[in-house]
């Protein structure tokens, strides 16, 4: 196990690098001039020249990558080129735990609400708690996610006035101010989520619940409940796991897109004012640390299905 | 009071409103600490017979008519939950596919204690101390090792030896042993049998012994009952049913099983074509395509289950078909 987990965490960071390598090249080869874009207005030829010069851009595009690389391992990203300049990891360091509340959260809900539902329409199956999960299911994997976000603005803040509409409080200024802002997005986010993780919960108990293996288990006369979670859950889980992990990367996204509605300056905020700005620090960075949760989060399912499953541990 | 006794047991499937009988009539019965074999083809409804004493038939599959005793209960009439306080401490059963009845995600002393825990209202500690003893009953070697231990790192005929553990773990009073050395190598199968053999009469378990080898039932079971196309058609101490078998199809079941009494070089004879479809009706003796003696009556008219001594056979012709035997000299 412990070869297996060093393994997948080497694996992890080779993909890192891959990843980071990739987007430094991918930026400098498309077209369109950052120092042009950041002197629109003011600035002659010499200008630019300084400007290239005191960002490293004379030099050739290797050298720069391994000054780049050398200062991303030393945490340090580069200043944004665009408005204050910030450093990019200050504005990530900001942005960050916006979308990981906004996405875990999500997360919790959405296994919550999924695994009681898949439990419940696997062992009851074609009966009327089964159908309506069916249908719920089917419902929260055909609206789109930002449709659903303003449905719910609509709905339950604008209308009822339950709950705010927009902004993002810190969790250190309280849990209802942090969870009342960021319910309403995280429904949104984590709908489509607990729908395929219900479905695939339901599909796989009905696999489990059909084997041999569980017939034993009923032979010895278990009670209900130590057959679904001393036997049945944890042989359905296995792949559950891998499908989270799949469509955790689902979640991402959809919080990218989510926070826009709710105007939660989250990562995906940043990505897309970095984008439209030009400001290639800043995507540069907000790409990286996407791709590192992409990257870790998977690592993470590789290592609860060790976790989960003897036969990958032991071997 | 006898310990289990299967009485015209009858077992229909229904699927989308369309119903067939799958289990026609199933009957034997056993004592206290007796082995009871249950002997056919593959198809002939032993599984059915023992999962419906478990109260285990899947989805779809019911009893029709019958009953099933068990110390004088009809456990077909219970409720789920009476049923389920039986298995494991009242019946317990021994499946064919030792690759696939355990759990691979848990491991061994899991399986093996929760039974216990549960119905012996042992501690955790009780229970494994009792897994171990079990463990080096059944002839595992380094059992502290093997508890915690997952299926996948036991091989076939030790994963039985652990069923065989399981199913002994709660002391019940019966076992159905369901083909339980099928699925093993050849060299396994006689030892997982006698284990298990020994062990319910040192223990003065029941024993049900499934199997669709006649050979192998000879020297652990005092009774035989031979299954074909969902009904018993015969019945006898294994004793009578070898020296004088009077179905045509436990004759032919004879045939093809290899004897040591007999030379080596007389040929097997398998008997011949294939079991009856139970979703196509079949009247008169569900054996008749196949059978030798086959009359006009046969195709006709289920012939009745007679009795002379304690050896029961359903047969229109099986006094020509024995009495054809015996001259042939080759009992
Ligand atoms: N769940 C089921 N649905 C439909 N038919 C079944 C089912 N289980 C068993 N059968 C049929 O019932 C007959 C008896 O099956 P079984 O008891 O398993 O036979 P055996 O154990 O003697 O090989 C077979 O023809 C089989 O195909
Ligand atoms: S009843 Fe007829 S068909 Fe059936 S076994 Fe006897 S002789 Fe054969
Ligand atoms: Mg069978």
């Amino acid at each position: 196990m412990a070869s297996y987990m060093l393994r997948r965490f080497l694996g992890s960071l080779v993909v890192m690098w891959a990843v980071a390598t990739l987007v430094f090249f991918m930026l400098r080869l498309v077209p369109g001039d950052p120092i042009a874009a950041m002197l629109a207005d003011a600035g002659g030829a010499e200008e630019i020249e300084a400007m290239r010069r005191s960002l490293g851009l004379d030099r050739s595009l290797l050298v720069q990558y391994g000054i780049w690389f050398g200062n991303m391992l030393q945490g340090d990203l580069g200043n944004s080129i665009y408005g204050s300049r910030v450093p990019v990891t200050e504005a990530l360091a900001e942005a960050l735990p916006r979308t990981l509340s906004l996405s875990l959260l999500a997360f919790v809900i959405a296994i919550v609400i999924a695994v009681p539902a898949g439990i419940l329409s696997a062992t009851r199956r074609n009966s009327a708690t089964d159908t309506t999960v069916s249908l719920l299911a089917f419902l929260g994997l055909s609206m789109p996610d930002f449709w659903l976000a303003i449905l719910l603005i609509i709905v339950f803040a604008a209308n009822l006035q339950w709950l705010p509409a927009i902004g993002y409080v810190p969790l250190s200024e309280g849990f209802w101010p942090w969870f009342s802002h960021l319910i309403l997005p995280a429904i949104a986010v984590g709908t489509a989520f607990s729908a395929i993780i219900a479905r695939m919960i339901r599909s796989s108990l009905l696999e489990v619940l059909k084997s041999d293996y569980m017939r034993t288990a009923r032979s010895k006369g278990l009670t209900p409940r130590m057959l679904m979670f001393g036997h049945a859950l944890p042989n359905a889980m296995i792949p559950v796991i891998t499908v989270i992990g799949i469509a955790f990367a689902l979640l991402i996204s959809g919080a990218v897109v989510v926070e826009n509605v709710f105007a939660i300056k989250g990562l995906g905020r940043v990505l897309i004012e970095g984008i439209l700005n030009r400001d290639y620090p800043i995507v540069q960075g907000a790409v990286l640390v996407v791709s590192a949760i992409f990257v870790f989060s998977n690592l993470l399912v590789d290592l609860l299905y060790g976790v989960i499953d003897p036969r990958i541990r032991l071997n | 009071m006898t310990l289990l006794s299967v009485e015209n047991l009858a077992i229909d499937v229904t699927r989308d409103g369309e119903s067939h009988r799958l289990v026609h009539d199933a009957h034997f019965s056993l004592e206290r600490g007796e082995t009871q074999a249950v002997v056919g083809e593959s198809g002939s409804g032993k599984s059915l017979t023992a999962l419906a004493a478990m109260g285990l038939l899947g989805e779809g599959l019911s009893v029709a008519s019958g009953r099933i005793l068990f110390e004088g209960q009809d456990v077909t009439a219970l409720s789920e939950a009476a049923h389920n306080d039986l298995r494991g401490s009242g019946i317990a059963m021994i499946f064919q596919e030792p690759m696939t009845s355990l759990n691979p995600v848990r491991s061994i002393q899991h399986q093996l204690t929760e039974g216990m825990r549960l119905k012996l209202g042992l501690s955790r500690r009780a229970a494994r101390d009792r897994a171990l003893e079990l463990l080096t009953e059944v002839g595992i070697s380094d059992p502290e090792r093997r508890l915690k231990q997952y299926p996948h790192q036991l091989s076939g005929g030790m994963r039985q030896r652990v069923m065989i553990a399981i199913a002994l773990s709660c002391k019940p009073r019966l076992i159905l042993a369901d083909e339980p050395t099928t699925a093993l190598d050849v060299t396994i199968q006689a030892q997982i049998l006698a284990l298990t053999s020994r062990l319910c009469r040192d223990h003065g378990v029941g024993l049900v012994l499934i199997t669709h080898n006649l050979g192998i039932v000879a020297r652990h079971a005092q009774n035989v009952a031979v299954m074909y196309g969902g009904r018993v058609v015969e019945r006898a101490s294994a004793r009578a049913l070898y020296n004088d078998p009077r179905h045509p199809y436990t004759q032919g079941l004879l045939a093809s099983v290899p004897r040591l009494d007999l030379p080596r070089d007389t040929p097997l004879r398998p008997v011949p074509g294939a079991p009856p479809d139970p979703t196509v009706p079949l009247p008169g003796c569900r054996f008749h395509p196949r059978c030798p003696w086959a009359t006009d009556v046969c195709r006709e008219r289920v012939p009745p289950f007679e009795a002379e001594g304690d050896h029961e056979v359903a047969c229109w012709n099986a006094e020509v078909a024995s009495e054809s035997r015996r001259r042939e000299g080759v009992a």
